[in-house]
C-alpha cells in the first residue's frame, strides 16, 4: 500500500518573456510507500522542487492527481504535511519559539510543545531570540523543529541542508534521523548530493531529462552499521554516480 | 552625534527662530505681527478661559476619528488592490481620481450632501486621506513575500493567523509611512473642515480670530496645536514604530 500516489499527466511551464515553454513532467508516476524515506536525486532544473510543490498542494496548475492514503482507510482525508524549504522561511518578526509554535493552535499547550521541540533540536536557550540573529545552521534547525512539531505524516524536504559546511550538514542529517526515529513519517527528500542521498534514503529515485523521467529506482536496505561504515557508502555512491551517468 | 547633543541643537535652532521673530516684530511694530510675548499672553488668556484646551481636544477628537477610519478603510482597499491584479486594473483608476480630487471639493460635497454635521465633517477628512493610504499600502501588499505565503499555506494557518503573523508584519513599514504622512495631512484638513462648517474646534476659533484680525490668537492656537501634534508623533508613533521594528538587527 502506498502512502502517496503521484500521477501527473502533464505539467508544463508556459513560454514567458523569451524563455520557451518547457515540459516538466509527462505521464509521470511515482508511488511512495508508507514510512519510506524517498530521496529524489537529479540535476537542478529538472522539476524536483516542482514535484514537491505539487505534492504540497502549492502548485495546482497541472493535469493529474496526487492521492494520499493515511492508512486509516478513509483515503480522502488529507494528511498532515510539513515542508522544509530550501530557505528556512522563518518569520523574522517572530521569536524562535513563536516560529515553531506557529503551525499549532494558539495557547499555552502549544508553547510547551514548541519548547520541547526546540529542546530536542538543541536550541532551547535561543527560544526568545529573533531568527536573523541565528546562524544559517541554527535557522535550519528551527525550520526542522517547526516541521516536526505538527507530527507530520508526510514530510517534504527541498535541499534543506544545502550551503552548510560538511560538518554542519552531517550534524543536521544526524538530527533528522533522530527526529524521524521518534516520529515516523513518509519523507520525500530532494537533493543533488548523492552522498547525502545514500546516507539518508531507504529508496533513491534518480530523475533525468526533459520531461523528467525516472532513470533509476533503487531500494536501499542498509543496517545502521552499514550506513556508519564509510567504505560501504562510498561504494554505493560510486555505483550510483556511474548509473546516473 | 549623541541624543543629548542633537536635542540641544534643536533647542538652539528653535531659540534662534524665536529671536528672529522677536526682531521682526520689533522692526514692523504692528499689531498684525505680534512678538513672542504677545502670543504667549494670548495663549495664557485662551487657556485660562478654557477655550484653547477645549477646542484643541475637540479638534484632536476629529483628527483621531477620521485618521482611524482613513487608515482602516485605506489599508483594506490598498491590500486588496495590491494582492489582486484584476481588482487593481478595475479600481486603480478610481484611486487616482480620488487622489487628485481637491480636498476642498470633497469637503464642500460632503457638507452639501450630508448636511453640516459631525459625521459629514469626519467623512470628508477621511475621504481625503483614504487614497493616500491605499496607494502606500498597495505598494506594500504587492511586495509581500510569496515564500512566506506558501509556508503559511503548507502549514494550514487559518486566515486570521496568517494575516496577523505573516501578512501584517510585512506591511508595518508601509503602515508607519502612511500613518506619519497621514497625521500631518489629516490635521491640516480638519482645520479647513471646521472653518467651513463647524461651530467649535481650532479651525472655528481661527476663523473667529481672522474676522477680528486677532493675529496673536491665531498664532497662539497654531503653535499650541502644532506642539500637541508633535507630541503625538514623538510620544505615540515613534515608540510604536520602534516596538514593531525590534526584531531587526
Amino acid at each position: 500500500m502506498s502512502a502517496i500516489a503521484i500521477d501527473i499527466g502533464e505539467k508544463r511551464y508556459p513560454a514567458r518573456a523569451g524563455a520557451p515553454a518547457r515540459d516538466i513532467f509527462r505521464a509521470f508516476r511515482l508511488d511512495i510507500a508508507s514510512g519510506e524515506f524517498l530521496v529524489l536525486l537529479g540535476a537542478s532544473g529538472l522539476g524536483k522542487t516542482t514535484l514537491l510543490n505539487i505534492v504540497a498542494g502549492l502548485d495546482r496548475e497541472y493535469r493529474g492527481t496526487v492521492r494520499f492514503d493515511a492508512g486509516g482507510g478513509a483515503g480522502a482525508v488529507a494528511p498532515r504535511i510539513a515542508y522544509a524549504f530550501q530557505n528556512p522561511r522563518l518569520l523574522p518578526w517572530r521569536t524562535v519559539l513563536e516560529n515553531v509554535a506557529l503551525p499549532l493552535p494558539p495557547g499555552e499547550e502549544s508553547r510547551r510543545r514548541a519548547l520541547a521541540m526546540l529542546e530536542e533540536v538543541g536550541l532551547a536557550e535561543l527560544a526568545p531570540a529573533y531568527p536573523e540573529r541565528l546562524s544559517l545552521g541554527q535557522q535550519r534547525r528551527v525550520a526542522l523543529a517547526r516541521a516536526f512539531v505538527i507530527e507530520p505524516e508526510v514530510l517534504l524536504m527541498d535541499e534543506p541542508f544545502v550551503s552548510l559546511d560538511e560538518v554542519g550538514a552531517a550534524r543536521l542529517r544526524d538530527l533528522l534521523r533522530r527526529l524521524l526515529a521518534g516520529r515516523p513519517a513518509t519523507v520525500l527528500f530532494v537533493t543533488h548530493d548523492s552522498r547525502e542521498a545514500v546516507e539518508l534514503a531507504s529508496r533513491i529515485v534518480v530523475l533525468e531529462g526533459t520531461p523528467a523521467r525516472i532513470a533509476h529506482d533503487i531500494g536501499l536496505h542498509l543496517s545502521r552499521e552499514e550506513r556508519a561504515a564509510p567504505g560501504r557508502l562510498e561504494e554505493l555512491r560510486r555505483a550510483l554516480a556511474g548509473a546516473a551517468g | 552625534m549623541s541624543a543629548a547633543a542633537r536635542l540641544l541643537l534643536t533647542a538652539v535652532s528653535l531659540l534662534v527662530l524665536v529671536a528672529v521673530w522677536q526682531v521682526a516684530a520689533l522692526w514692523v511694530a504692528s499689531p498684525l505681527l505680534p512678538g513672542p510675548p504677545a502670543v504667549l499672553a494670548a495663549m495664557v488668556r485662551a487657556t485660562e478661559t478654557g477655550a484653547l484646551p477645549t477646542n484643541i481636544a475637540i479638534t484632536l477628537g476629529r483628527v483621531a476619528a477620521s485618521f482611524l477610519i482613513a487608515m482602516a478603510v485605506g489599508s483594506a482597499i490598498g491590500i486588496a488592490l495590491g494582492r489582486s491584479v484584476a481588482l487593481n486594473e478595475l479600481f486603480g483608476p478610481w484611486v487616482v481620481v480620488l487622489l487628485n480630487l481637491p480636498a476642498l471639493v470633497v469637503i464642500i460635497l460632503c457638507y452639501v450632501w450630508f448636511g453640516l454635521t459631525e459625521a459629514a465633517a469626519i467623512t470628508a477628512v477621511a475621504i481625503n486621506k483614504i487614497p493616500n493610504v491605499a496607494v502606500t499600502m498597495r505598494e506594500g501588499a504587492a511586495a509581500l513575500s510569496r515564500d512566506l505565503d506558501e509556508m503559511a499555506k503548507v502549514y494550514r494557518l487559518p486566515w486570521s493567523r496568517a494575516l496577523r503573523h505573516v501578512t501584517l508584519p510585512q506591511l508595518v513599514p508601509f503602515f508607519a509611512a502612511s500613518a506619519r504622512s497621514g497625521l500631518a495631512l489629516t490635521w491640516k484638513i480638519v482645520l479647513v473642515v471646521e472653518l467651513l462648517g463647524r461651530s467649535n474646534g481650532v479651525g472655528f476659533e481661527l476663523q473667529t480670530a481672522f474676522q477680528l484680525f486677532d493675529v496673536a490668537t491665531i498664532l497662539a492656537y497654531a503653535l499650541a496645536f502644532t506642539a500637541v501634534v508633535q507630541l503625538i508623533e514623538v510620544g505615540l508613533l515613534q515608540p510604536w514604530e520602534r516596538r514593531a521594528n525590534r526584531w531587526r538587527r
